[in-house]
């Protein structure tokens, strides 16, 4: 089997995530917040699942990729609290006025809401600015929604905050 | 790693070769420089009262960091007795540096900080009268009979065990180019000590060599400390650790260069630039292709090698292991050495990770007490071991990113009758029990 690129590079493309089972459908997307595990390899670690309230991530095994039930996924965002590995994100493409995107944030100062925060895509490049519409903690990981432009909402995968 | 490379020697209170990252601050301390081989004193130091002891215990563990707090709490919680000895002021070991959360599953701390873990092992062993711990204390020696000694803080120890378990860790690799001992350049384990431990920021602006999970975390944590990093260089043609970690820093802008490696490193009197080249795919390094980072903070992130000076000195059949970083003690499957009675866990068996370290230090606990009980006792704590031993080979590390462990892991263990052909071609000089 050829090395996968995300390998290479730490960044995987949409295709990837898609191939993987790890995308929701275009349909489930424009419904409302949903979760997005960007966790395409086989690593020994199952934390998700115990942890969704919704019992909406299934595991057989510890090393399986996380499934998720796009139906049971309300989009919550604890899975982006506990996940160890910073993967997961929730994204919600419904709204008129931006998208908006659930991420995981483990620097000081911490945002606040109304906070106007750079954007990052996946591979660290600026894609503008957004607002922080709301913030939360668990064990030392921020969880922060940003609102961003309508359109950005599957490349934000990070915010920084302008010190 | 802590306390076990030569990158902080300093001269302190008149003795050299001092490594100040385990040294605490106390007053009246004095820290001097010191440039390349030192002499010893000429004059004897003066250590005030040494104290002698003789200590007599079920089990020792050697080092008490993820798998020998794990394996020392599995033995007292079957009613032994336990000594744990370790280098450091602190139990934990790379527990103690470890910021991010752990994965695994909720049994095994999955989602727990790695300090969180040695936090709360510190207290249970605090709290457990069957364990005794010795910190600022080194094991420098074995001897016929089973003896072991400990030189401890200003007391000494003779140590008579029925067994030891030695989880004696892992030292950092060292690279080679120009100017690799300017100050600025350190281990990236040194780093994690001086920052996550200490809270000390270490440089500015940073280079890390080696892509490894050990090369991206420390490059993560780096960003949170405020320090900015230029690149992560790796001489392979992929990133070394697993993705979730290398996409952590890529969406912070931090470039991995594959195939590129550090040839040197300038500055008057400490590190203010690095310089990388491509490599082509038989790693020589491509003319022309060099470039320049203005940094003050060089990491060396280039793997790590079991530390296996205690097992070398019991006389234990060794094996070389490319896929387990080097030099390390045959074993069967419940981790016992052809040193009767010596079992090894963690990275001292071969460069693994934490989780399969705590696991590892709790199948020896549980070979050894299984072999002290009997009865009800013993067939419990065998029950154990065999579930544990299952877990860790069918579910954990049937994982494809711990393969190479495995694979390293399957070439060194052996069957009980193997081991036992292997201790009567070669018996070791020692066994405890």
């Amino acid at each position: 089997m050829p090395t996968p690129s995300f390998r290479k590079t730490g960044v995987i493309s949409l295709e990837e995530l898609s191939t993987l089972n790890l995308l929701p459908p275009e349909s489930r997307l424009k419904k409302g917040p949903v979760a997005v595990l960007e966790c395409p390899e086989m690593i020994p670690c199952n934390i998700c699942v115990p942890y969704c309230p919704t019992k909406a991530i299934k595991m057989e095994k510890l090393i399986d990729l996380p499934m998720v039930d796009w139906n049971k996924c309300t989009g919550c965002s604890v899975c982006v609290a506990v996940c160890p590995g910073l993967a997961a994100f929730v994204v919600d493409l419904s709204k008129e006025d931006g998208d908006y995107v659930t991420v995981p944030h483990e620097f000081l100062p911490a945002p606040k809401v109304g906070d106007e925060v750079t954007l990052l895509s996946r591979t660290g490049e600026k894609l503008g600015r957004g607002t922080v519409t709301r913030v939360w903690e668990r064990n030392k990981t921020y969880v922060v929604t940003v609102k961003v432009p309508k359109g950005l909402g599957m490349e934000v995968r990070a915010i920084w905050v302008e010190k | 790693m802590i306390g076990k490379c030569s990158s902080c020697f300093m001269i302190v209170n008149g003795v050299p070769n001092t490594k100040t990252c385990r040294e605490p601050v106390a007053d009246g301390l004095v820290v001097e420089r010191q440039r390349g081989w030192v002499s010893p004193p000429a004059e004897q130091v003066d250590l005030g009262n040494v104290e002698n002891y003789e200590v007599e215990t079920d089990v020792l563990v050697v080092g008490g960091g993820p798998s020998g707090l794990s394996a020392a709490l599995k033995v007292a919680e079957y009613g032994y007795n336990v000594l744990v000895v370790d280098e450091h002021f602190r139990l934990g070991g790379q527990l103690l540096k470890q910021t991010h959360k752990f994965f695994g599953n909720v049994e095994l701390f999955g989602g727990m900080r790695g300090f969180q873990i040695a936090e709360e092992y510190i207290k249970k062993i605090g709290s457990n009268e069957k364990i005794k711990t010795l910190t600022q204390s080194v094991v420098y020696g074995v001897f016929r009979g089973g003896v072991v000694g400990v030189s401890g803080k200003n007391a000494h120890y003779v140590v008579k065990p029925k067994a030891v378990i030695g989880s004696t860790g892992a030292t950092e690799r060292y690279l080679d180019f120009i100017n690799n001992d300017l100050p600025g350049v350190i281990g990236a384990g040194g780093a994690q000590t001086i920052m996550n431990e200490y809270g000390v920021r270490p440089g500015d602006s940073a280079l890390v060599v080696g892509s490894g999970n050990v090369g991206i975390i420390i490059s993560y944590q780096l960003l949170q400390a405020g320090v900015r990093v230029k690149a992560v260089v790796e001489i392979l043609p992929e990133v070394g650790g697993w993705f979730v970690h290398a996409a952590k820093i890529r969406r912070y802008g931090i470039p991995i260069l594959l195939q590129h490696t550090l040839k040197a490193v300038y500055g008057n009197g400490k590190v203010s630039e690095a310089e990388v080249v491509a490599v082509d795919n038989n790693f020589n390094p491509v003319p022309g292709t060099e470039k320049r980072f203005e940094v003050d903070l060089v990491l060396l992130a280039i793997g790590l090698e079991p530390d296996n000076r205690f097992f070398a000195q019991c006389g234990a059949a060794m094996k070389w292991s490319p896929d387990l970083g080097g030099l390390v003690p045959l074993r069967t499957l419940d981790l016992e050495t052809s040193v009767k009675n010596l079992y090894v866990a963690g990275d001292a068996s071969g460069i693994e990770e934490a989780t399969t370290a705590i696991i590892e230090g709790q199948i020896a606990a549980l070979s050894i007490v299984s072999k002290l009980s009997d009865g009800s006792r013993a067939s419990k704590a065998e029950e154990e071991m065999e579930k544990l031993i299952r877990f860790l080979w069918d579910e954990y590390r049937a994982s494809p990113v711990l393969a190479r462990a495995r694979r390293g892991k399957q070439l060194v263990t052996v069957s009980r009758e193997e081991m036992e052909k292997i201790r009567s071609v070669n018996p070791p000089p020692v066994s405890f029990g």
